[in-house]
């Protein structure tokens, strides 16, 4: 397996090749750049690099394309983070008065590690994850792409896999990148179910009724909860889920419960008895009583870093940004496949470092043509490379979802310019 | 009483500012002040003493209006544009109802001690609002009542229902009259004070909101129409089409919508920054990026107006602070004003080193309270605690007394008997921990954190520890946690039930009087800092630590200082008697 290959000790030596062939810079800047519609809006922007031994940069800013090209490949940072769009460069943060310094603009985003599920999943714990676990991802990001386009009305969503345990969002709508902080965070605590920390038992608590919004990540969570939460962590499988899943209901269907689980083995019809005794308590109860959703929704709502969403310079891990512990690289995902989406089969530096040194096929050296991209041979050699390895089809769906913020830039442009004239 | 006008006050000679000092006035002397016999001595004296500068100051030489004053205090920018307009309206137009919006300045003369009451009432009225948002359900029956009470006793306008009908123009009452005055004014007053800092700024448009919301939720439907009419207020209803078409989703959204009333209902269609409070709580149906909002929940979008503008003028106020600040008169009180709303915060420590680490373990079981002893005992499980618990109970630490170099080694010696070795401690953890200190980054000197904070921002999720026990944790785990503690099943019901009732605090203190074996404490718990200090009272153990720790001080008491030194040598010229002015204003805050 090429994942297995990765060593973490050779990242020294595959950086440098990572930064100057096969990096996407050019569709990198067109995404920071935004069509150039604000000011400064790229120079402004801070970064910041871990570089080796854990030696943490901040405020890096960049005014070209080129700049950050050369910055990156001096410094071959281990990991890159992308913050906020500042009143002034970031740069030069410590020679302008304090206080006039602001974080002015960022991406909304939204950060989901697989370590906040820690108490409701079985397979793994902490930072590793399998195949099992890994349909929370999946649930999370067909939740929230459905609420952040539905409800909130944004259309240009980018999912960036983090390259260890988790995902990102990036909200990139220009609404979206002028959030104040107080909206931040009500979008995220609107998109938060599951709440309480170690103290708390029962994590989930629906009013009733069931608001629209819930309902829909209800129904998405009930495409997967038998194969994922019954058959694949055995929820209601061993004495000790068995009990976390009881601990849940109220006390007196507890009891019942326990009863008729002591002749009834098979998870799906225990599954059953708890949604028949939920049926029974809300033909009887005033209130409505939807426990059998709550917990569904405890196993399997997302789970968010509201702290992350909140801060408008709050710092997220860039896309294109290689894992220093596994050397996977941050690779957009398209939602299209997204069920089918193998955190496993994405690439590591060392893999795709490998097969540039693979002879080309003839396929690959007529391809030429990248649209209207007509830069110095330099530029087209690097197309070529990344498309020479499996990079190439996460840089390709990059450069669509580019294509569709392109679209609203260009209106954006004439409108501009149409105000111009009029003066 | 009669009361001194500034302008009254500006025709005395300098002389009368220097008997403040000690010299004999030569006004008084020769019997010729012309306040002599109008005002009680004292008075006038107190007067001239807290404000040494006044007779000084042009502005009050030149005899100018309060609303100018105003207008020179809080800059031309925000209201200037509209001084025509304000120049030519009645006063009783502007009071014509008991609820405002405060979008005009008062125009009138006060007298500086008028300025001083009506500033330190509202400071009174916003920092019960602030405990009551804590120990009760906002807008419920107790809530309410108190809130009247509190109203009523400090002469703010309190009879909200009063029918619009009696209200008619200039047919306001004189007492209804003078206290809207008060509350209008007041307000612009703590507008001065309350815009230094972010934090202020925060925590005064916090408590106002609330006061707001509190009088808009007692007026008649009829009189909030009338407000929103006369404050140019409006909002796009939606259309019968679009009602029909979104008639199911919107009777699930708002729980006081049935089928029935959704027809006659007007709905509001706004976008959902405008209604972030409906939004975070997911009590509204939202499509799209737009909100859907029934009449009856209209307070939301007002608050949200009412946010924004106070918002946007404290923004504007702080820019021209530096006005502010060269008038002498004003700062000290203004400075004053602003920090008597935290309370003791219990920063700056005497102590510092009189603990030892060792004595860290009996003090937790003693002297903690709930929440650090939580955090102390995963900390010492789980030799890890993750960044809300490390500030939590950091900066309590740090408030008990332990200096950097004590917090580092507490710190690592924990930490690294888990995963994280030394060298990693070092990279990843020691920074925070001397960043508390404020000896990184922007280098600000953290607080303990109240129990207000740890009740109501960042709550604990996933693999956290920190936070209240009494609000963050289970009632089943919470029963468990106090029988270990051993506290007797009838504490423990009686915790419960204040719990049960969001008293948080009042159930941390009865574990307090259960654990002591101490009826009736006879203080108001309001920080985690404050129950070590009075636990190490109590138990009399720790009497050093006790003695030390009687007077710590606020952290903004060093700012007040910050501003001109010749507005530091006036206070310091009448620090005896602003003392004595000011001692009402702590009792009170150190009672709260």
């Amino acid at each position: 397996m090429p994942s297995s290959d990765y060593d973490p000790a050779s990242l020294p030596d595959l950086l440098p090749l990572y930064y100057r062939r096969l990096f996407p810079f050019s569709q990198y800047y067109r995404w920071l750049n935004y069509g150039g519609v604000q000011k400064n809006y790229f120079q402004n922007r801070e970064f910041s690099f871990t570089l080796k031994d854990d030696i943490y940069v901040r405020y890096q800013s960049f005014t070209t394309q080129n700049e950050l090209e050369k910055e990156m490949q001096k410094m071959n940072p281990y990991k890159i983070d992308i913050g906020a769009i500042y009143s002034h460069r970031p740069n030069q943060h410590n020679t302008v008065k304090s206080g006039t310094f602001q974080a002015l603009e960022k991406e909304l985003v939204f950060d989901i590690d697989m370590t906040d599920y820690d108490d409701v999943r079985s397979c793994c714990s902490a930072a590793d994850i399998c195949s099992k676990c890994w349909t929370l991802m999946t649930i999370a990001i067909h939740i929230l792409d459905r609420a952040l386009r539905e409800d909130f009305g944004f259309q240009h969503l980018l999912w960036v896999y983090s390259g260890r345990r988790g995902v990102h969002c990036w909200v990139c709508d220009e609404a979206a990148r002028k959030l104040s902080v107080a909206a931040r965070s009500a979008i995220a605590e609107y998109l938060s179910l599951v709440k309480g920390g170690e103290e708390t038992v029962k994590k989930v608590v629906l009013t009733d009724p069931i608001h629209p919004s819930i309902r829909e990540s209800l129904s998405v969570v009930e495409r997967y909860f038998s194969q994922y939460a019954l058959h694949e962590q055995e929820i209601l499988g061993r004495k000790e889920s068995v009990d976390k899943v009881l601990a849940l209901v109220p006390e007196d269907v507890r009891k019942d419960l326990q009863q008729s689980f002591q002749n009834e083995k098979k998870p799906e019809t225990r599954w059953k008895l708890v949604k028949d005794q939920a049926t029974r308590k809300q033909a009887t109860a005033k209130k409505g009583q939807h426990f059998e959703k709550e917990i569904m929704l405890q196993y399997c709502y997302p789970r968010l870093d509201v702290n992350v969403s909140k801060g408008v310079n709050h710092l997220l891990k860039s896309p294109f940004s290689v894992h220093p512990k596994t050397g996977r690289i941050s690779v957009p995902m398209d939602l299209k496949e997204l069920d089918t989406f193998d955190p496993f089969a994405v690439p590591t530096i060392s893999m795709i470092c490998e097969e540039l040194d693979r002879p080309r096929t003839e396929e690959e050296s007529e391809d030429t043509k990248e649209k209207e991209n007509e830069k110095d041979a330099a530029e087209k050699r690097k197309i070529r490379d990344y498309k020479r390895t499996s990079l190439a089809k996460y840089v390709k769906y990059f450069d669509q979802f580019l294509d569709g913020m392109a679209r609203t830039w260009k209106g954006e442009l004439l409108r501009k310019s149409d105000l111009q004239k009029e003066f | 009483m009669y009361r001194p006008k500034v302008r009254i006050l500006s025709n005395l000679s300098m002389e009368v500012v220097n008997n403040g000092r000690g010299t004999p006035c030569q006004a008084e002397q020769e019997n010729k002040c012309p306040l002599y016999d109008k005002v009680s001595l004292p008075e006038l004296v107190k007067n001239v003493i807290v404000y040494p500068r006044l007779l000084n100051n042009p502005l009050c030489l030149a005899g100018l209006s309060w609303g100018q004053l105003l207008h020179h205090l809080i800059g031309k920018m925000q209201f200037g544009s509209r001084r025509k307009k304000i120049d030519t309206s009645p006063q009783t137009e502007l009071y014509g109802h008991a609820l405002q919006f405060y979008v005009q300045p008062p125009l009138e003369n006060i007298s500086l001690s008028e300025f001083e009451t009506f500033a330190v009432d509202r400071v009174k009225l916003l920092k019960t609002i602030e405990n009551l948002g804590v120990s009760y359900v906002k807008l419920s029956e107790d809530y309410k009542k108190k809130l009247w009470n509190e109203s009523r006793n400090l002469n703010f306008p309190y009879k909200l229902e009063a029918s619009v009908k009696d209200e008619k123009k200039s047919q306001i009452g004189q007492d209804e009259y003078e206290k809207r005055r008060k509350d209008h004014i007041s307000h612009f007053i703590l507008r001065l004070a309350y815009c230094q800092t972010e934090d202020l700024r925060r925590w005064f448009i916090q408590q106002e909101v609330d006061l707001f919301r509190y009088r808009f939720d007692g007026m008649l439907s009829d009189q909030k129409r009338e407000f929103l009419h006369r404050n140019n207020l409006q909002y796009n209803t939606i259309t019968v089409e679009e009602k029909k078409s979104l008639r199911e989703q919107l009777v699930i959204s708002s729980y006081a919508v049935s089928g029935v009333t959704v027809e006659s209902q007007d709905f509001y269609k706004v976008p959902f920054q405008d209604a972030l409070d409906l939004v975070r709580t997911r009590k509204v149906y939202l499509k799209a990026g737009y909100v859907y909002i029934p009449h009856q929940d209209i307070v939301t979008i007002v608050l949200n107006d009412f946010r924004t503008r106070l918002s946007k003028a404290l923004a504007l106020t702080a820019r021209s602070l530096p006005a502010v600040h060269s008038d002498e008169r004003l700062q000290p009180l203004l400075n004053h004003l602003s920090h008597a709303y935290v309370g003791q915060d219990y920063s700056i420590q005497k102590n510092v080193g009189k603990i030892s680490l060792e004595q860290i373990d009996s003090l937790s079981g003693k002297s903690f309270p709930l929440c650090m002893k939580q955090l102390h005992q995963s900390l010492r499980e789980n030799h890890h605690l993750r960044h809300g618990g490390r500030m939590q109970y950091g900066l309590f630490l740090k408030g008990i007394g332990l200096s950097l170099e004590q917090a580092l080694q507490f710190w690592r010696s924990e930490f690294t008997r888990g995963k994280v070795d030394a060298d990693k401690f070092d990279k990843a953890y020691a920074y925070s921990i001397r960043h508390m200190f404020g000896k990184e980054g922007k280098r600000t000197d953290y607080t303990p954190y109240s129990c207000m904070k740890v009740i109501l921002s960042n709550p604990p999720s996933q693999g956290d520890h920190h936070g209240c026990p009494f609000r963050h944790s289970d009632p089943e785990l919470l029963k468990q946690k106090l029988q270990f503690y051993k506290v007797s099943p009838s504490g423990i019901s009686q915790i419960l039930e204040l719990v049960k009732g969001m008293h948080y605090q009042l159930a941390c203190q009865k574990y307090f009087e259960l654990t002591h074996n101490f009826e009736d404490s006879n203080f108001s718990l309001n920080h985690p800092n404050q129950y070590f200090i009075e636990s190490q009272r109590v138990l009399g153990g720790g009497k050093d630590i006790k003695r030390e720790m009687e007077a710590p001080q606020r952290s903004q008491e060093n700012s007040a200082a910050r501003g001109s030194t010749a507005a530091r040598e006036a206070a310091a010229n009448a620090s005896q008697d602003l003392a004595e002015m000011t001692e009402d204003l702590d009792s009170f805050f150190q009672d709260a």
